[in-house]
């Protein structure tokens, strides 16, 4: 009888001390995460709100034919298969690109992933007259695959692309184009505004709970097809708070444990307080972009380079608390397509004030310009204290610099119009200062430097016009392997900075801070970045 | 009483007309374009014409306000040109949110203000008249943006006593009487009293100081009613004004708390309006603008009937 109670007894010590270390193995991890937006991106399908959204409710809930790489942080990040196992042109046609999907993908209602469903998400956007056509996502990737001519299905699990001309660089416009369920869209009642609460794709978290411009719950996927990137927390949790000191304040709190973009005056106080700061190069330039047009000041290439030997960045970056890094060229030293320009931008007055000098200008004859700038807004940094340095550097070689100050929503009409437009040359605005995201070939050279995307056909806002480097871009398009396009890209970024195409002043670095309690996060060198490596 | 407050109301009726007018204009008048909250900046001209096509844009303005008010007054307030949600349901969530918190200010400053105001009306010209003046100008003064801030570093990272942002924990949205739901509404409540605090300190300092040099007060006292009689006829005759004030306080406490909501990312008509300003989201921006402005004719009907109740004097004129 007394050995049958002891038994009895240790097990039932043991069965309360299991269930605790039951409860201490299976605890969810939970990172909260503090977002700049004043409101959860959109979660249909094709996040809104800029590239820097896709981090949080584009790649996380949803997958793309063609991914980026952005799992990793010491180097730049390259194209990799998503939901396209593999792609390629067809020999005879270079406009057709077939795509081989993935086998055995599941959407997040269960239903499966093939290429009806492809198709189905590409007339979701470009299909006007489909009935799932969403006037909303379709204004957000649209202008990001702006190559598509034409798709059908070719096999259950293989669709083809037609573009509009031989374009080589088509794969780079994939990861913005995410797949979002058919099957839920039905479910939902063909309704987007009701799949924005429920909705469904193929990634790596899941949508648990969405409160408008306060939460978003997303949870881990541990059905995730892609088993290398699996997520490392099991809930993260983003709450919108759009003002910089509120993020900052919240971390130090502990109401959050990750934010982005922390005001850069707090920074010594989260250090001090034992924070982490995270920052890698990031693919955006803060500059000056010229008007060439007749009658701009900056026709002029002497004055142009003397304006980018004016810049003593280094100072901008202390000016920013080092959230920043000196701007040799639009793109970063470490990009494969910096190439090597003659023209070497850094900070030397005396070659400043030469090159002006040759010009006809000096301090006391200044050279007199006006330039367009937002009063603040995203990726445009400390906009006017930056714009003030600026404008006082170049008072030094004799370029005396006045401001339209206006909101950012209004720059980005001046820039859509062009250096032409009678808003922008009618009112003597010769230079525009806008943040510009420079993460594939497309959007960091080719928009800016192919004189066949002047307004109203692009954004070639100063109408720079190079027939060496449009031919480069021709070339481009129609050259299929990777190295000799890398080349071709490298000559077109070097031409930019031999002819100081614009003012370039600082890269930004997309800084986030973080509570001791996050134990890992690669940042990678991109807007697109991976949630899943958050591990708390 | 019900023929006035039928009449009251239609009176309302082309006061929020001319609201929803001017600021349908106003918004119009701004440089920048609603299309901006949809659309990437450099999306091409053909995706800016669809979505304009799409959200009705491309009509007149008169037109397109015209629209709007036929369906308002059918209690659509139409979909947010950002969100896609139905602008109703996001004004109703955050009104809620923001009466919750000028209820709260409102309370805290109506209260403070009333026994500042009296003390120092009391002691008229003495080191406490002094010390509620210096109060109440700080009050009416004060960036309150400033001293959200300076509380929050205060009260949230010296001494972690509240959170520093948000309505709940985790950023819960489900209101609960609950400690932790309460610890959020502190600081921010505690912003935003100064404003009534300091105007009702004043107002109630000189109401008090010119009644107690009235003739009836004199004869009170010469009829040798205890001080506290006295008082309660002081507060009687205060009361009106009192109540006029602290309703378009109130009012503006409803929406002007823009800046502290943002401060505290206190998910209320504040933090809405800023958003929608920003976004140029016609929609959201009306519908909030309409609902603020019908809260604040509902307000200051209310001091009206509330008046004749407590004066009957008003009642009688």
């Amino acid at each position: 009888m007394k050995p049958n109670c002891k038994k009895l007894s240790r097990w039932l010590a043991v069965v309360p001390l299991s269930l605790a270390l039951h409860g201490v193995l299976h605890a969810e991890t939970v990172a909260r995460y503090g977002i700049s937006m004043a409101d959860i991106p959109l979660t249909t399908g094709q996040p809104d709100r800029g590239a820097g959204a896709y981090q949080f409710t584009g790649h996380t809930l949803y997958d793309p034919l063609v991914a980026w790489e952005a799992n990793v942080g010491n180097r730049p990040g390259k194209l990799v298969p998503g939901l396209a196992s593999e792609w390629k042109v067809d020999a005879k046609d270079n406009k057709k690109w077939v795509f081989t999907l993935r086998k055995g993908v599941k959407f997040h209602d269960g239903s499966e992933f093939n290429a009806d469903a492809v198709v189905w998400n590409l007339d979701k956007v470009l299909a006007d007259k489909s009935p799932q056509f969403d006037a909303k996502q379709s204004a957000q990737v649209r202008p990001r695959i702006p190559s598509i001519a034409s798709y059908r299905k070719v096999g259950d699990y293989a669709v083809e692309i037609t573009t509009k001309d031989v374009d080589a660089l088509f794969p780079y416009q994939l990861p913005w184009f995410l797949i979002s369920s058919p099957t839920q869209w039905e479910k939902m009642g063909k309704d987007w505004n009701k799949v924005a609460s429920k909705p469904s794709g193929t990634g790596p978290f899941k949508l648990d709970k969405l409160v408008p411009r306060e939460r978003a719950d997303l949870v881990k996927n541990t059905a995730y097809w892609d088993k290398s990137r699996m997520a490392k927390t099991d809930r993260i949790v983003l709450v919108p708070i759009p003002d910089a000191m509120t993020r900052a304040n919240a971390l130090l709190n502990g109401q959050v444990d990750i934010i982005e973009t922390p005001p850069p005056d707090v920074l010594p106080q989260l250090k001090g307080a034992g924070f982490k700061l995270v920052q890698n190069v990031t693919p955006h330039v803060w500059p000056y972009h010229f008007s060439t047009q007749p009658g701009s000041p900056w026709t002029d290439i002497r004055v142009r380079k003397a304006a980018n030997l004016a810049i003593d960045r280094n100072s901008v970056v202390s000016l920013m608390s080092g959230l920043a890094t000196p701007a040799k060229g639009q793109l970063d030293q470490t990009s494969p397509w910096f190439g090597k320009p003659s023209f070497k931008i850094g900070y030397d007055l005396a070659a400043a004030r030469a090159l002006m000098a040759q010009a006809g200008y000096s301090q006391a004859k200044p050279l007199k310009a006006k330039v367009i700038i937002a009063q603040g807004g995203t990726g445009q940094m400390l906009s006017l204290p930056m714009n003030e340095f600026i404008q006082q550097s170049l008072a030094e070689v004799g370029i005396q610099v006045t401001f339209e100050v206006v909101e950012l929503e209004n720059l980005y009409l001046h820039w859509r119009s062009g250096a032409k437009a009678d808003m922008n040359a009618g009112k003597g605005i010769t230079a525009i200062n806008l943040g510009y995201v420079t993460a594939d070939p497309f959007y960091a050279l080719t928009r800016f430097a192919d004189s066949r995307y002047v307004a109203p056909n692009g954004v070639n806002w100063g109408g720079y016009n190079n027939p060496k480097v449009d031919a480069a871009i021709d070339k481009i398009k129609t050259t299929f392997d990777t190295k000799t396009q890398d080349g071709l890209l490298a000559f077109v970024h070097q031409s930019m900075v031999d002819d100081a195409l614009m003012l370039w002043v600082v890269h930004d670095v997309n800084p986030h801070a973080m509570s001791p309690k996050v134990k890992e996060f690669v940042q990678a060198q991109h807007w697109f970045q991976d949630l899943t490596t958050i591990r708390m | 009483m019900f023929a006035y407050i039928i009449k009251r109301l239609i009176y309302a009726i082309p006061i929020a007309l001319s609201v929803t007018v001017v600021s349908f204009v106003l918004v119009y008048l701004a440089p920048g374009d609603p299309l901006n909250a949809i659309a990437p900046a450099d999306a091409p001209e053909e995706v800016i014409q669809a979505l304009k096509s799409a959200y009705g844009l491309d009509k007149p303005v008169p037109v397109q306000y015209g629209l709007w008010l036929l369906r308002a007054v059918q209690g659509d307030l139409g979909t947010s040109i950002a969100s896609g949600r139905a602008v109703t349901a996001e004004v109703l969530s955050a009104v809620s949110n923001t009466l919750l918190l000028a209820g709260m200010a409102a309370l805290g400053g109506v209260l403070i203000g009333c026994i500042l105001g009296a003390l120092a009306g009391y002691r008229h010209g003495t080191w406490i008249d002094r010390v509620a003046t210096v109060i109440s100008v700080i009050g009416v003064s004060i960036p309150h943006y400033w001293l959200g801030l300076v509380l929050t570093i205060v009260f949230s990272i010296w001494l972690p006593w509240f959170p520093a942002m948000g309505a709940g924990p985790g950023g819960s949205s489900e209101w609960l009487w609950d400690v932790e739901h309460m610890r959020h509404l502190v600081l921010p409540a505690l912003t935003l009293s100064v404003i009534p605090m300091g105007i009702i300190t004043r107002t109630v300092r000189a109401l008090v100081a010119d009644m107690l040099e009235q003739e009836f007060v004199t004869a009170l006292r010469a009829r040798g009613l205890s001080g506290l009689a006295i008082f309660r006829h002081i507060a009687k005759n205060t009361a009106p004004t009192v109540l006029a004030v602290a309703g378009l306080q109130i009012g503006y406490l409803m929406g002007g708390s823009i800046l502290v909501e943002t401060v505290f990312a206190w998910p209320g008509t504040g933090f809405l309006l800023n958003t929608a300003i920003f976004q140029r989201d016609i929609p959201l921006l009306q519908g909030t603008i309409l609902v603020l402005c019908m809260f604040f004719v509902v307000l200051n009907l209310l001091v009206d009937i509330l008046q004749p109740l407590i004066d009957p004097r008003m009642g009688r004129s």
